[in-house]
This record gives C-alpha cells, sequence and structure tokens, in this order.
C-alpha cells in the first residue's frame, strides 16, 4: 500500500536538529548511511515528515528523491506523526470475520481519515495491525494504551468520544 | 590487460580479464538482449533478460553483472534460454500499457524489438491488475508515463549516477513500485535541470520531449503568420540518425532541403548567432578579465546547466555570462532587426528554433528573453531533433533523395568557430579565438586549440596571449560541473574562464538527439562521431573565427553598433535567477 503524506504541521525544534546532526556525524554522509540515520531521524521526530527528509538530504548531500525511495520502501518508516489519539485496528483474520472492516470504515469517516494517516490538527491517527492475540474479544481496536473489543460500528462513536 | 579464455557457444575466444560476458559476448559476434542495462550508467542486473546458461552455474547468470573467468563456458542462446527470457518479456509487458502504434517510441522501442525477436505476441499472458498513474506533464520539456515505465531504473541512474542530480528515484515497494520525485511532487516543482539524459536513456515510451509541432503545424498553415526556423550547430550532424544514417554524418544541405519543403518562411543557420554569441561573449570576457570583475566568466549557452547553476550553486549565477544563448539571440535578432528590415510585425513572426536540447524548451519561456516587446517571445517554440525528424516523416519528405540545399540568407554565412558549438570545449574554443585576437590584435596562428577538445568530463588549458595567462577550464555533464565549481570554491582551482554544458560530451549528446539503443551506446562513441562532423566542418570553413563572419559584422554595422553596446544590452543579453534547493 502506498505511504500516506501527512497535513499536520512539522513542529521540530532546535534541540530535534542537533540530535539529527549527531546522527549524521555518527553514522556518516555515504548513501549506505541513509537507512540508519532515518532510523534515529524517526526516532528523533516520531516521523519522516518532508520537512525532516529535506533536512537530511541538504545535510548529507544524497538526493531527497533518493531517501524518500528509503523512506518509502522499509514499513518501519513513517511519513505520518502519530496522533497523540494513536488508533489502531487489528484486521488479523479472526477480527477481520468478525466485521473489523466496517469498524474501520465507521473509524475513518467519523475522524475524516484513511487508514495509515493522521487527522489535520494532529489528535487522531488511525492504523491498520495484524493480530493483537485477543482473538476471543474479536473485533479489537487499542487506542493508545487501552483495549476495545466486540466492538461493532455503532458503538464507535461513543468510544471516540471518550478521547 | 591481461586476457582470460571463454567459450561461448562452443567456440573459444580470448577477452580481457574483467570483462562482463555481455561483454565477451560481443567479442563473439553475440549481442545479448537487456533492459535495464546502461553501460556505466545502469548495471543492476534487474531485468533478467541478459539470463545466459553457464556450465556448471547452479541457475541462469544476468551477462550483464557477471564477469567472466579463465575457462568459462557461455550458452547465450539455448532453448532453456530463450524460454525464459521469453517468459521474463511477458512478465514486463504484463504491466505495461501496450500502445504501440500511437506510440512516440514505436519503432525504435527496445521492448518492442526484443518482443518481435522472441515472439512475444500482444496477448495478455498474464493477466491480473495494472496500476495505472496519470502523466506527469508538469515541465516544459518532458512528459512522463508511468504506464508505460517497465522499472528498468535507466533513467533514475542517467539523472543520478551521470549527472549528479537525482531527482527523480523509485518509490514505494513491490506491486506500487514507480519512479518519481520525493513527495510524489510534480517534476516541475523539484531541481530537474530539463537535460533530458533521462529520456534518451529511457528504452521504451515512458519518457519524451513535451511536443511542440501541433502549434507550428498550425502555424505554417496560418497564412498571416510568418514562420521562420533555425537549426543548431549540432542538429545537421545526428538528424540523419532518424532517416538510417550512420551516427557521425553530416546531413546539412539534406536537412535544409527537407526543411524548406515543410513550407518555412526562412530556413536559417543558428551558427551565425553562435558567431554572434561569441562576439557578444568574448567582449564580455575581455571587459571582466582586464578590471578582474566576476571572474570566473562562465558560458550560458546551455540552459540545462543554467538551471543547475541557479538551483544548486546560486552563489556562481553573477559568473555567468549575461549573453543570451545562440537560440535566443537568434530569435531577439529576428524580431527585431529582420522584422524591422523587412516591414514584419513582430507579433505575426513564429520563430521556431531545432535544437539538440529538451532544456531550451524551458529556456524559451524565461524572464528577459522578450526583445521585440513584453509578451513577444525571442523564440516561440524550440523542437528536438526528433521532433524536427518527425515532422519532416509527417510530411511524406523523402530525407534520402532530397538534392543538397543552403540555408537562406542574411543567416547562412557561418565561421568554423561558430560550428563547433554543438561540442564540449567548443565555445571555449570559439571564444578564445576571438578574446586572443582582442589580446593579440591579430588571430592566433594555430586557431586549433586541442587542449579543450575531446570528451573528457573536466579539461583544464592554460594560454599565453601576449602579457596575458589565461586560464581556462572546460565540463560537460552537471557532475562533472558540480566537481568542478566545489574545486573553485574550495580555491583548488583557480581559471579565469569555464565552458559548461550540462549534457556529457555536450549539444552532440543533448537530450533532444536522436534515441540510441543501450547496446549502440556500448559499442559506438556518439559523442566522438557526432562532434567530428563539426570540427571537420570548422576545418573545412575558409572562416575560422567568429569576428570574421561577415554576416556578424553586417549584424553589428546595420543595427547592434559596438559588441557590448546599449542595443546590444538590450537585444542580446538577459539576467539569472537565483532558485537554491
Amino acid at each position: 500500500m502506498k505511504k500516506k503524506m501527512t497535513t499536520v504541521t512539522f513542529a521540530g525544534t532546535p534541540e530535534q536538529e542537533l540530535k539529527l546532526d549527531a546522527a549524521i556525524e555518527k553514522y556518516g554522509k555515504d548513501e549506505g548511511a541513509i537507512m540508519r540515520i532515518l532510523q534515529d531521524a524517526q526516532e528523533i521526530y516520531g516521523y519522516l515528515p518532508i520537512e525532516v527528509q529535506r533536512m537530511i538530504s541538504i545535510k548529507t548531500g544524497v538526493p531527497l528523491a533518493e531517501i524518500y525511495g528509503v523512506a518509502t520502501f522499509y514499513s518501519q518508516f513513517s511519513l505520518n506523526p502519530k496522533g497523540k489519539v494513536a488508533i489502531s485496528v487489528c484486521l488479523g483474520t479472526a477480527c477481520y470475520v468478525k466485521g473489523a472492516g466496517p469498524v474501520m470504515e465507521k473509524i475513518c469517516e467519523l475522524l475524516g481519515v484513511q487508514p495509515g494517516e493522521t487527522s489535520a490538527d494532529g489528535k487522531f491517527s488511525v492504523d491498520a495491525t495484524r493480530c493483537l492475540g485477543a482473538c476471543g474479544l474479536a473485533p479489537v481496536i487499542t487506542i493508545n494504551e487501552d483495549v476495545y473489543g466486540k466492538l461493532q460500528p455503532k458503538d464507535v462513536a461513543a468510544v471516540l468520544a471518550k478521547y | 590487460m591481461e586476457n582470460v579464455n571463454v567459450k561461448i557457444n562452443g567456440r573459444e575466444y580470448s577477452v580481457p580479464a574483467g570483462s562482463t560476458i555481455l561483454d565477451a559476448a560481443r567479442v563473439a559476434g553475440v549481442e545479448i538482449p537487456t533492459l535495464c542495462y546502461l553501460k556505466e550508467i545502469n548495471e543492476i542486473g534487474a531485468c533478467r533478460l541478459c539470463l545466459v546458461e553457464v556450465k556448471g552455474a547452479r541457475g541462469l547468470m544476468a551477462a550483464c553483472v557477471t564477469p567472466v573467468t579463465e575457462g568459462m563456458e557461455v550458452f547465450t542462446n539455448t532453448e532453456k534460454v530463450q524460454k525464459m527470457r521469453k517468459t521474463n518479456l511477458e512478465l514486463v509487458l504484463s504491466t505495461h500499457e501496450r500502445k504501440c502504434l500511437s506510440c512516440i517510441r514505436s519503432r525504435d522501442c527496445e521492448l518492442q524489438k526484443l518482443c518481435r525477436d522472441y515472439g512475444v505476441e500482444d496477448e495478455e499472458h498474464f493477466k491480473g491488475k495494472v496500476n495505472h498513474m496519470p502523466k506527469d506533464e508538469s515541465t516544459a520539456f518532458l512528459v512522463r508515463d508511468n504506464d508505460k515505465c517497465i522499472l528498468c531504473r535507466r533513467c533514475v541512474g542517467a539523472c543520478k549516477n551521470m549527472q549528479g542530480i537525482g531527482a527523480i528515484s523509485a518509490l514505494d515497494r513491490g506491486f506500487d513500485t514507480h519512479i518519481g520525485s520525493a513527495f510524489e511532487m510534480p517534476l516541475g516543482a523539484t531541481s530537474c535541470v530539463g537535460c533530458g539524459q533521462c529520456v534518451v536513456a529511457c528504452p521504451v515510451g515512458a519518457l519524451y520531449e513535451k511536443d511542440d509541432t501541433a502549434p507550428i503545424w498550425a502555424a505554417l498553415n496560418d497564412p498571416t503568420k510568418h514562420v521562420a526556423i533555425c537549426t543548431a550547430p549540432s542538429v545537421r550532424a545526428t538528424i540523419g540518425e532518424c532517416f538510417g544514417y550512420e551516427p557521425g554524418t553530416d546531413v546539412e544541405g539534406k536537412m535544409v532541403a527537407a526543411i524548406k519543403r515543410l513550407g518555412f518562411d526562412g530556413v536559417y543557420d543558428m551558427n551565425v548567432t553562435a558567431d554572434l554569441t561569441i562576439v557578444e561573449e568574448a567582449h564580455e570576457f575581455m571587459e571582466r578579465f582586464t578590471k578582474g570583475e566576476n571572474l570566473p566568466l562562465i558560458t550560458s549557452c546551455s540552459p540545462g546547466w543554467i538551471k543547475y547553476c541557479e538551483h544548486y550553486f546560486p552563489e556562481f549565477t553573477d559568473n555567468l555570462s549575461s549573453c543570451k544563448s545562440p537560440q535566443q539571440m537568434f530569435g531577439a535578432m529576428y524580431k527585431t532587426y529582420y522584422a524591422q528590415k523587412h516591414g514584419l510585425d513582430p507579433a505575426d513572426i513564429v520563430f521556431v528554433s531545432a535544437i539538440p536540447c529538451t532544456a531550451k524548451k524551458f529556456e524559451v519561456r524565461r524572464p528577459g528573453q522578450c526583445a521585440a516587446g513584453e509578451g513577444i517571445y525571442d523564440v516561440d517554440y524550440a523542437i528536438t531533433t526528433r521532433e524536427l525528424a518527425r515532422m519532416i516523416e509527417k510530411a511524406g519528405v523523402n530525407f534520402r533523395a532530397l538534392p543538397e540545399e543552403a540555408f537562406d540568407q542574411p543567416f547562412a554565412t557561418r565561421s568554423g568557430a561558430g560550428e563547433i558549438f554543438g561540442a564540449t570545449g567548443g565555445v571555449m574554443e570559439a571564444a578564445l579565438r576571438t578574446a586572443a585576437n582582442a589580446i593579440l590584435g591579430e588571430n592566433l596562428e594555430k586557431v586549433e586549440l586541442s587542449d579543450v577538445r575531446g570528451t573528457d568530463p573536466i579539461k583544464y588549458a592554460t594560454y599565453k596571449l601576449g602579457e596575458h595567462t589565461v586560464n581556462v577550464a572546460v565540463a560537460s555533464g552537471t557532475k562533472n560541473a558540480g566537481e568542478l565549481l566545489n574545486k573553485i570554491k574550495a580555491g583548488e582551482v583557480k581559471v579565469d574562464f569555464i565552458e559548461i554544458m550540462a549534457c556529457p560530451g555536450g549539444c552532440v549528446n543533448g537530450g533532444g538527439q536522436p534515441v540510441q539503443s543501450a547496446a549502440v551506446k556500448a559499442t559506438v562513441d556518439l559523442k566522438a562521431k557526432r562532434a567530428a562532423v563539426l570540427y571537420n566542418s570548422d576545418a573545412n570553413n575558409e572562416i575560422r573565427c567568429s569576428h570574421d563572419n561577415p554576416a556578424v559584422k553586417k549584424l553589428y554595422e546595420n543595427f547592434l553598433g559596438e559588441p557590448g553596446s546599449h542595443k546590444a544590452h538590450e537585444v542580446l543579453h538577459t539576467y539569472y535567477i537565483k532558485r537554491g534547493l
């Protein structure tokens, strides 16, 4: 699936940039170092928006398109910040059979985002996950550390209202 | 170099150690098919078309990336190999938009040729999902049609490895993999310089110049329009390739005859304004050189180089010559001087240039390129060598059967210096011939300046002219240009005058030139062969220096006054933008 780009405004700090500089210093500026720099950058910023990738490009001299190519190749890299409220919908086999699809649709509809995206205010992010190991409660979603089981689309609005 | 002994299809050969199987097979007279391979630019072994059997190896080997070893036995054409290649072609075709009839690359498409060779029919052997993407038409110079893209990455290699830019890359993963720019930006929003080297690298019809022939046909059919054309120095050295001539054939006379049959009101030689450019630029150089201002002076004929400078080295834009390129000078002179002389309204003139370049399509709409008045572009349309060939073909003109004809006056007489503009080092050599005259008061005894000739990426030379010593450098290809400028920034190199062309080898190898297959590129030195046409022409010209061209002298006498005059600045000079990244 193609990676979704963010609509959340970038809010990087000078401290974060210093950490990024240190990572580049540590790994070097050749192409082979890009993956490790991106890993550190994701830890520093939480995600890899264009502002961060552009900084890496200018600081290393590696073309932005190439950095973006790496960032979109590996599923571990996210172009989207996790929301303050991070929703994960289990689309594992059991949850899927028990109707996780319609639950996901309802969540996306109410928040106005697609799976993998974050709402423009940075509050909610929605991701699909594989089996969470709570098949007995299917369909299951987690919101931050909270688990909600046996969820129906009609329950979604009430659950989201808590956040 | 040492040689190794190999057996290819049962015959013994001695080939240089370190050769790939692909190169070794050429010694045996066998061309192993490839799609993704482009010598020194993209050697990734991805398309699996070059698979061969190697005795003792477990599976089939990719010939383009496998080096030969002593005693190796290779079979390039077994039933197994043929079957695998056919299957791989069918897989490539399964996601390729098969619209060969209307495809710009029909007849010189490398995929089409291989499908014909291997008997792959137009049937959907592997049916399934196909991704569709909108065409990227965001630039003035090229179109990317990813529905035709076969993901060979030759364009990516040309952009990054050869030109040192990297405006494009392979994005996303697996079935979603596609070639594009960072964050799916349209190409027009990136630092792409428009050199078009990706276009001539593409084996299929996924990349092509933005076609500007339709409005030209319309103008040719409009009796109220005066439609004129000039052809760049290198087009005569390459357009023959579109009509079956060997690379390096000078077809100037037939080219002129063919264009005259398209109905233009004037068919002119851009070499004349190449000479004009030199007279202005040499004057500019002498001014800066004697004052020591804004040195090194850097040539400005190559619009791909200009855009590269504006993006990557904006601190050097004051070093650029303010002279317009020969193309722009031509349009500017035509819509001012020529229009006045012949009582033409510049608004009724459609001026076309035929050029070896895609970036010139961007140049024609740059600001500061409207000498005859606001909104009246010096040049209306810039068409590549390929577009000109297509126009000739569409008009049913039998190129090969034509007699040789001459350019129209008053833009027909050129010097040898103007002729060599299309090769790397040519502009420098031409400018030095004129600058030397300005310093010495007479022409050089030997006008051939061999130090700046040839296809080396970066060339340096020092010339002692009377009391002055002039240090020059020549770079072609933006990657090499970047390397040279970084050395100057670091103080490692000190020169007075630099020529830069965006394409490796100069305009003869431009992004608007006829497309040659990877096999031809690997075996024929296109840059040198095409450049030889220009140098031969120079050697046979009685006039060797731009300032001796009587046509140029007349332009100054009748219109411009002196080189660097107020009028010359109004008509022939321009300015640049610090774009940054």
